[in-house]
Formats: structure tokens, C-alpha cells, sequence
């Protein structure tokens, strides 16, 4: 396998006035989970249709497989599993004739389709509900039998965008437990999100993008190191003079949003000590986490 | 592939002609119903009825006249109703096409397996047809009568790829009005699917040569009725060429619409 499963140099995608993706580099070693993460607009999705030789780049090189696109498509794709950020289950089939005509599209057929297909209504636990049609479904079980539908080509990399949007906890973990799976297994998983759960939970690397831009790489635990201080106290309901105060103290950087406020400090510890000694002031103290990284690099402004 | 390349044919392009035959499989009854209902209903509206007071028209019972024409703008209908409805469920609300994008299949594949699929709808009611009006005597049944298969396929793909263009462009089913208001209709009335159009004024009777169903409804009649005629190549070649050219902008445009 080669070290590096794919690479992009520059890449960059206008729209009109608009420009999607901003000349981005990245690089993706094979058997990895890799994350990116961007609110809303940030170019996820773009980027991701460029990896599939599915939208041609405005300027830059990207590989997959060694494969440069998006003149190579075909064959980046003939590897690639897809699971598209809307559902685009075909509502006329079934659980299962979904499964086969999708594979009928990768040129599969006979008894080794039947086998993986059996294999996949499982991994999905979709066996049950093999004969119902698509739009009886739940969103959970649509977004497994969408998961299914892209492994029906045994791909060595799955791309996934926001995989888990819409669903409740029980089915989002469910999701997340065949796709530890499906690493654990040796593919490359490459997805984007705006959960920081579960780009924590999931993503050995990923980058941060906004606006088309990356903004920092690294993995969950080198962007907190690198980014933010390791502990925060939240504060609700944060008086100005409390707010005043603590600025002036100066060991702690402060963020408000909303009636919230937000203590980052090296060592927590003498600022609880003073926060004890107001009655009635609701705080809590935690580890600096990857929503942090996100929110102080991103910005707090709504998005959309 | 460059944006403005000539269309790529690949047999890969057949998964996304079999998908449609699945589906269509599946709502047969339905299909059926509509496929042998309408001739009926044409034949013994319009041919009995009218027919009534023309008898003869062209040499033939007026039935028979009928018959042969709406063979031929069934296949014209056929086909832009696929090419337009359906194709746009398939790429806009239903987005099968974003789907079918994510395999080795490419869009060149998806607009060849579509206009095969509509030909196919051609063929399926142009047979419906053919079928009914030898039962009612509308038509002998004649050797003749194999060979429209082909001219009807062959119709369904002339008018499927500018139904392609159509549904390429088109923000929503209400534009497909205006194709509708402004080609098909006007097509249906003036190509002599009802008349012979010898009968329209000169300058009219020039322009519809320029129409493919004209063509289409001189070449089926010839083969119906056994009269032949001495330049059905040059219904072959129109039919042929709006074929052609329309695959080609079907593909420049779907291709631009979907890879963006
Ligand atoms: N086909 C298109 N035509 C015009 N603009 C587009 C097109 N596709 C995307 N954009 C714009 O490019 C920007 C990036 O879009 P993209 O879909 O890549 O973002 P995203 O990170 O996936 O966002 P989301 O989290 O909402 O899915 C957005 O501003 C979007 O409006
Ligand atoms: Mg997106």
C-alpha cells in the first residue's frame, strides 16, 4: 500500500463569487480515521466531491491512490464507498435490491454479490427488514443500509459526510461502532462533521476548515494541546463586576457568549478558590476539549 | 472528459437502463393499463367516430391512417414524458443520479442509459399500440409491421435527447410546460399523424420536413401500410441526426448540471 492514500496541493473551487475551497493541502496515510471539521459553508462537502473526481478544482493537484483527479475518477471511485451527506436511497427497491443494484452499478453480480449482500444486511442489522421498501425506514436505518450500500464494493477507503446528522443517540452510536469496525479492519475511513464528540471519538487526524481554509491539523488531542489552554471554567450567569475582576486578575483568558462565561487558564485552581467564595454562582470546571479548538478558531458568530 | 467532448458510449451505461426496467417492472400493471388503454381509446374515439365521415384518407380507411400516425407520436410522447418527468425525479428529488455518481459510473453513462431507457418506453408503447389496432382490425398484420419497431426505437431517441436538454435546464416541472406548449403539442398537430400534411398551406408543408415526427409518421405509415417509399433513408437520416445531436447536448448539459 502506498504511505500516502491521498493528497491534495493548492486545491482550490470557485463558485461564481464565491470561493468554496481556498487552496488547501492536505495528506492521508492508509488504515487512519480522518476527520474534517467545519461549520456550516466551511467547503466539507466540495472537498470532498473533488476527492471523488465528482467536482473538477479551479487550480491544484489531488491524488487518491496515486490516482491524479479528477481525470481518474472512475477507477478512485471503482475503491471509494460513498455515503452522501442527504440520503439518496433508491425509494422503488427494497433494503436488499437497494444493495443490488447498487452493486450492479460497480459491475457485480451472482453469487458473490449474494454473499456480501447477506454479509452487509447484517453488519447493518438491516436482515430483518431485508423486503421493506426505503421510505418504511427509519433515519437510523436508512443511514445504516446507506453505510452498507457503500461497502457493497469492498472499498479500501470510505468517505462519509456527516455520517451521523439527524440521529438520535442510540443510532449514532450504533454508526460510530461499525465504523471502528470498519478501521479496525484496516480501511481508511475519511469523514467530515460538525460533532466533536465524534470527531474525537473517531478521527486519529483531522483538520479544522472554515470559510475554505484549514485552519489547524493534527490529531483531537495535539489541536487542544497546541490551541487552548488544558482546563476551562464555564461560568453561568457571570456578573459584570465578576467579569471585570477576573480580567483584571489576568491568569485566565475570557470568552463570553451569551450569559456564559469562559475561563481558559493553565492551572484552574486559584480561580475556583476565589469563584467558592460567591454564593450562589453556578460554574463548572472541565478539560479543554476539541469544541473549544473549534470555537476558538471558528469564531462564535451563527453561521449560514 | 472535457465539458464540451462528444459523448462517451460504454456498456457500463445498460446498469442504469436495467435500473429503470426494474423499476418500471415493478409498477407493471399500472404501465400496462396506461400503454394499451390510450390507443384504445384514440382508435375507437377517433378513428371510428371520425372515420365515420371521412372513410378513406390517402388511399387508406381512416383507421388504419390513424393507427400508423399514433404509433409514431406515442413514440414522440413516450419518450419526452420520460426524458422530462422522469429523468428529473431521478436527478433532482429523488437523487438517484447523485448516487449513481459515486461508482465507476459516469454521467456520459447515466445520459446513455436514460435515452436507451426512454427509446425503450418508445418501443414497449409503440408495441401496445400495434398490438391493439390489429385486434381491432385497425391494421393487417403484416411483416411490415415488425419493421416500425425499429423506427419507433429509433423515434424514442431522436426526441429522448432533446428531453434530456430539457430536463438538464430545467429549475422545475412547471418549465416543461413550455416544451410541452411550444414543440410537442404543435408537433403532434401538424406532422399528419390526423391529416396528411399535403393538405396544409405550402410554406407549412415545407417547415414540418424540418420536424422529426414528420418523418417518423411517413416511415411507420410506408411500413404499415406496405406502400414502402422511395426516400425512407431520408426519414433514417433526420430521425438519425436529431438522435445524434441531441445525445450530444443532452450529454454537455447534464454533465454540466451534476459535476459541478
Ligand atoms: N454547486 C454550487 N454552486 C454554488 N455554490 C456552491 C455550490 N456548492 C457549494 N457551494 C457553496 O460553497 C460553499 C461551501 O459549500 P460546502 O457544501 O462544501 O460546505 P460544507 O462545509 O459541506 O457545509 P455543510 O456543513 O452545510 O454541509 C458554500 O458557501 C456553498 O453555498
Ligand atoms: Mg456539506
Amino acid at each position: 500500500m502506498p504511505a500516502v492514500l491521498a493528497q491534495a496541493r493548492g486545491l482550490r473551487k470557485r463558485y461564481r463569487g464565491l470561493t468554496a475551497v481556498d487552496g488547501i493541502d492536505f495528506h492521508i496515510e492508509p488504515g487512519i480515521c480522518f476527520g474534517f471539521l467545519g461549520p456550516n459553508g466551511a467547503g466539507k462537502t466540495t472537498t470532498l466531491r473533488m476527492l471523488l473526481g465528482l467536482t473538477p478544482p479551479d487550480a491544484g493537484r489531488l491524488e487518491v491512490f496515486g490516482l491524479p483527479l479528477p481525470r481518474c475518477g472512475r477507477d478512485v471511485r471503482r475503491h471509494t464507498g460513498v455515503v452522501p451527506q442527504t440520503d439518496n436511497l433508491d425509494p422503488d427497491f427494497t433494503v436488499e435490491e437497494n444493495l443490488r443494484i447498487y452493486g450492479s452499478y460497480f459491475g457485480l453480480k451472482g453469487s458473490e454479490l449474494d454473499e456480501r449482500i447477506a454479509r452487509l444486511l447484517e453488519f447493518a442489522a438491516l436482515a430483518e427488514r431485508a423486503r421493506a421498501r426505503t421510505e418504511t425506514l427509519s433515519g437510523g436505518m436508512k443511514r445504516r443500509l446507506t453505510l452498507a450500500r457503500a461497502l457493497v464494493n469492498a472499498p479500501e477507503l470510505v468517505v462519509l459526510d456527516e455520517p451521523t446528522t439527524g440521529l438520535d443517540p442510540q443510532a449514532r452510536h450504533l454508526v460510530w461502532a461499525r465504523l471502528e469496525q470498519l478501521r479496525a479492519e484496516g480501511t481508511t475511513l475519511l469523514l467530515t462533521t460538525h460533532y466533536m464528540e465524534e470527531a474525537e471519538r473517531l478521527c486519529d487526524r483531522l483538520v479544522i476548515m472554515d470559510h475554505g481554509r484549514i485552519l489547524a491539523e493534527g490529531s483531537p488531542r495535539e489541536l487542544v494541546r497546541c490551541h487552548v489552554e488544558p482546563e476551562v471554567v464555564e461560568i453561568r450567569n457571570a456578573e459584570p463586576t465578576l467579569v471585570t475582576g477576573l480580567s483584571r486578575a489576568g491568569d485566565c483568558r475570557l470568552e463570553q457568549v451569551g450569559s456564559s462565561l469562559y475561563c481558559y487558564t493553565e492551572r484552574a485552581a486559584p480561580l475556583l478558590e476565589r469563584l467558592r467564595d460567591r454564593k450562589g454562582l453556578v460554574f463548572l470546571h472541565r478539560p479543554a476539549g476539541l469544541e473549544d479548538v473549534f470555537l476558538r478558531l471558528t469564531g462564535r458568530e451563527l453561521r449560514d | 472528459m472535457h465539458p464540451w467532448g462528444p459523448p462517451r458510449i460504454r456498456l457500463a451505461a445498460l446498469a442504469v437502463w436495467r435500473r429503470n426496467l426494474l423499476v418500471w417492472r415493478k409498477l407493471l400493471g399500472p404501465a400496462l393499463a396506461m400503454n394499451f388503454g390510450e390507443p384504445v381509446l384514440y382508435l375507437l374515439g377517433l378513428g371510428y367516430g371520425l372515420g365515420f365521415f371521412i372513410g378513406e384518407m390517402a388511399g387508406m380507411p381512416y383507421l388504419s391512417f390513424l393507427a400508423s400516425g399514433i404509433v409514431a407520436s406515442s413514440a414522440m410522447t413516450t419518450a419526452s414524458f420520460e426524458g422530462m418527468y422522469s429523468v428529473f425525479t431521478r436527478m433532482v428529488p429523488q437523487r438517484t443520479y447523485e448516487a449513481i455518481l459515486a461508482t465507476p459510473l459516469d454521467a456520459d453513462d447515466i445520459v446513455t442509459g436514460e435515452l436507451l431507457w426512454c427509446a425503450t418506453k418508445s418501443l414497449i408503447s409503440a408495441t401496445a399500440i400495434l398490438v391493439v389496432a390489429v385486434a381491432m382490425g385497425a391494421l393487417p398484420a403484416t411483416p411490415g409491421l415488425v419493421l416500425v419497431l425499429p423506427v419507433v426505437f429509433l423515434t424514442g431517441l431522436a426526441f429522448a435527447g432533446p428531453a434530456l436538454v430539457v430536463s438538464a435546464v430545467a429549475p422545475n416541472y412547471d418549465f416543461f410546460n413550455y416544451y410541452m406548449v411550444l414543440v410537442i403539442t404543435p408537433m403532434f398537430i401538424l406532422s399528419g399523424v390526423f391529416y396528411p400534411i399535403d393538405t396544409l398551406p405550402t410554406t407549412l408543408q415545407d417547415a414540418v420536413q424540418f420536424l422529426p415526427l414528420t418523418h417518423a409518421v411517413a416511415l411507420s405509415r410506408s411500413l404499415v401500410a406496405g406502400t414502402g417509399t422511395a426516400v425512407a433513408w431520408v426519414h433514417v437520416v433526420v430521425l438519425s441526426a436529431y438522435a445524434m445531436v441531441g445525445h450530444y447536448f443532452a450529454a454537455v448539459l447534464i454533465r454540466r448540471r451534476l459535476l459541478r
